[in-house]
């Protein structure tokens, strides 16, 4: 060993060598920025505030099973149809191979597939909760999303649980083809059935939402609360600009936005959303529907409670 | 007015200018030609057939955008009688990129949709090139709940290139009228025959269609996203098109194999355009076939069947 290497070797058992690549050599995601006030904050510290940063009230993305923690009663979540996962019907390889999308997207996430549903209490109601999670092939929509989805529709009807679904997704999956775009026909019908068996449903948009999943089963929900911030459209920015050279004005579609035009019924900061969809519950849960008026255009209660 | 010439079609093109150059030649200095010109004119037959009998999914989306192809109006004059438009969605606006109507078809009343391209450019200003708003939608809700109310069939064509991307369609809710039209679709107590008669460009079309069959034209397309825009998305290049409208199964021929598709109408050799009569006519027997088998139905049979159709669609598995 040269005497210039013994020095260095010395030196290296004496004192913690500071790295000399750019970033520092701290464990994977334990300090991140805020993208929107630019506050640096500590991912621990971020978590116990679900996702929010604590300076600027920011909405970060959040994993589905952090969300369902969230939204369900404590302990009360149990997980149904965890094997319904995604195959390569098309095998589609334009840049890179879908599967290889499949397999990188179930290591980084631990996932089977893009979204999760089981049952749950919600403000003391049973119900079926569903959350996308936006790290999986940006949670689009192909054909294993699309079953899940239709399947926790059909159980919540079995066993008359109110529905409520945490969305985020990029819109329909396109590496699978027309397969993926039937799946907004087929969640569609599936909402369609609940509704007439007078069954509540619950949606919550969530930072993004666009696409075939917005034109589907999300819209068709009883009540549609969305959190701040979050965007949410059929067709995104970049490609309204790109293709009719439209610019458009600030803030558009932010959820704000979206209750300014009439399409959703609040905005509803992540802090309060348990609280907030349980009210909900409280009113669309609690009495008997009367059978005449499923589906009926409007129920008219009498004094003694009967339709 | 000039023949409009499809990127593939130039090498044909350029042979049939030449035997018409050779042609006149001929007539004009009485050369005695007919040797080469028959010779010529085998040629070009010889290239036609090997240019038009296998078409890749490239080349059919140029042919499902020809400009002469036959669009919903035309389908609506040849085959339909005693017309009357339904106009307006009753909310905001009368949107023209959708025909909505009362239309006899196969000898039978029925409701009719259909995404309406123009003509000609004035036509397609107009009509918005066939890409509805939020207003157009709603209209063709409309007609499909008056469809019900009133026990017509529902016949809807397929044609667009997509539903409008823009400020004010997202204003008045793109995303929420598509989801609408979808429900009602589904649940819909008539029978709907949905053809794919051009092009199928995403929810835009799904919006209107889908239902108890899809009958495609061969040169028909549909997909959830354009070729372009998929190219443009995965490699930064729309011009790349070519190879992802090959990835994305859009084809007719694609879409029956996947289970989504029913039945594929033939087209003459180099498509609709070039014997719109033929097409036309055989569209019109695939759409009485199919009215024929389901008028008889009993309604909740139809639509639990369906809703069966629609909810079987998708490739998963449930293993480890």
């Amino acid at each position: 060993m040269p005497i210039s290497d013994w020095f260095k070797a010395r030196e290296g058992r004496r004192y913690t060598v500071a790295s000399t690549d750019k970033a520092a050599d701290l464990p994977d995601g334990v300090w991140l920025k805020c993208p929107s006030c630019k506050h640096t904050l500590y991912q621990g510290a971020l978590n116990d505030n679900l996702s929010v940063c604590p300076h600027c009230g920011h909405h970060f993305d959040m994993p589905a099973y952090d969300r369902v923690l969230a939204l369900a009663d404590e302990g009360t979540f149990d997980e149904t149809e965890a094997l319904v996962s995604s195959l390569d019907p098309l095998r589609f390889s334009a840049a890179k191979p879908y599967a290889t999308s499949l397999a990188s997207a179930k290591e980084k996430t631990g996932l089977a597939e893009a979204m999760i549903t089981g049952r749950a209490l919600l403000g003391g109601h049973p119900v079926v909760l569903g959350a996308m999670d936006f790290r999986f092939i940006g949670a689009s929509m192909g054909s294993a999303v699309g079953e899940k989805i239709a399947r926790a529709f059909a159980l919540a009807q079995a066993e008359d649980r109110a529905l409520v679904l945490a969305i985020a997704s990029g819109g329909a999956r396109m590496q699978e083809g027309m397969l993926s775009l039937m799946q907004m026909a087929k969640t569609a019908a599936a909402a369609e059935r609940l509704s007439r068996a007078g069954v509540p449903y619950l949606s919550i948009l969530t930072n993004p939402t666009y696409g075939g999943v917005t034109a589907s089963f999300p819209v068709l929900a009883d009540v549609i609360l969305a959190e701040p911030g979050a965007l949410i459209g059929f067709t995104g920015p970049r490609v309204i600009e790109q293709t009719i050279r439209q610019s458009l004005p600030k803030g558009f579609q932010t959820a704000e936005f979206l209750v300014e035009h009439g399409m959703i019924d609040g905005v509803v900061p992540r802090s309060e959303l348990r609280d907030t969809v349980g009210r909900i519950l409280d009113y669309l849960c609690a009495q008997d529907v009367p059978e005449a008026a499923v589906g009926a255009v409007c129920a008219v209660p009498t004094e003694d409670g009967e339709a | 007015m000039a023949r409009f010439v499809m990127e593939f079609e130039r090498p044909l093109a350029e042979l049939e200018a030449k035997l018409i150059e050779l042609k006149a030649l001929d007539a004009a200095a009485e050369l005695h030609l007919d040797q080469e010109i028959a010779e010529l004119e085998a040629e070009v037959e010889q290239l036609r057939v090997t240019l038009y009998q296998a078409l890749s999914p490239w080349e059919r989306v140029q042919v499902s955008r020809h400009p002469g192809r036959p669009k919903t109006q035309d389908y609506i004059e040849t085959l339909g009688s005693d017309v009357f438009e339904l106009r307006g969605d009753r909310t905001y606006g009368d949107d023209e990129a959708i025909f909505a109507g009362l239309v006899t078809i196969a000898g039978r009343r029925c409701v009719l949709l259909g995404h309406r391209k123009g003509k000609n450019t004035k036509e397609n200003i107009r009509r918005n090139f066939g890409s509805p708003h939020p207003e157009g939608l709603r209209k063709a809700r409309r007609a499909m709940l008056l469809a019900e109310k009133f026990g017509l069939p529902l016949v809807t064509f397929i044609d667009t290139q997509g539903a409008h991307p823009g400020l004010e369609a997202e204003e008045r809710g793109q995303g929420w009228a598509i989801a609408e039209n979808l429900a009602t679709l589904a649940a819909l107590r008539v029978p709907v025959v949905a053809v794919g008669i051009g092009e199928g460009g995403s929810g835009g079309a799904l919006a209107i269609g889908f239902g108890d069959r899809l009958i495609m034209l061969e040169n028909a397309y549909y997909s959830v996203i354009s070729p372009e825009a998929c190219a443009s998305i995965l490699y930064k290049d729309a011009s790349r098109a070519p190879e992802t409208s090959a990835c994305l199964q859009m084809t007719a021929a694609d879409l029956v194999r996947l289970g989504i598709a029913d039945e594929i109408v033939p087209e003459s050799l180099g498509g609709a355009h070039r014997d719109p009569g033929a097409v036309f006519a055989a569209v019109e027997r695939a759409i009485s076939s199919a009215l024929d088998s389901l008028c008889g139905q009993e309604v909740g049979e139809l639509v639990e069947k369906r809703f069966e159709r629609i909810s079987a669609i998708g490739v998963f598995t449930e293993g480890e």
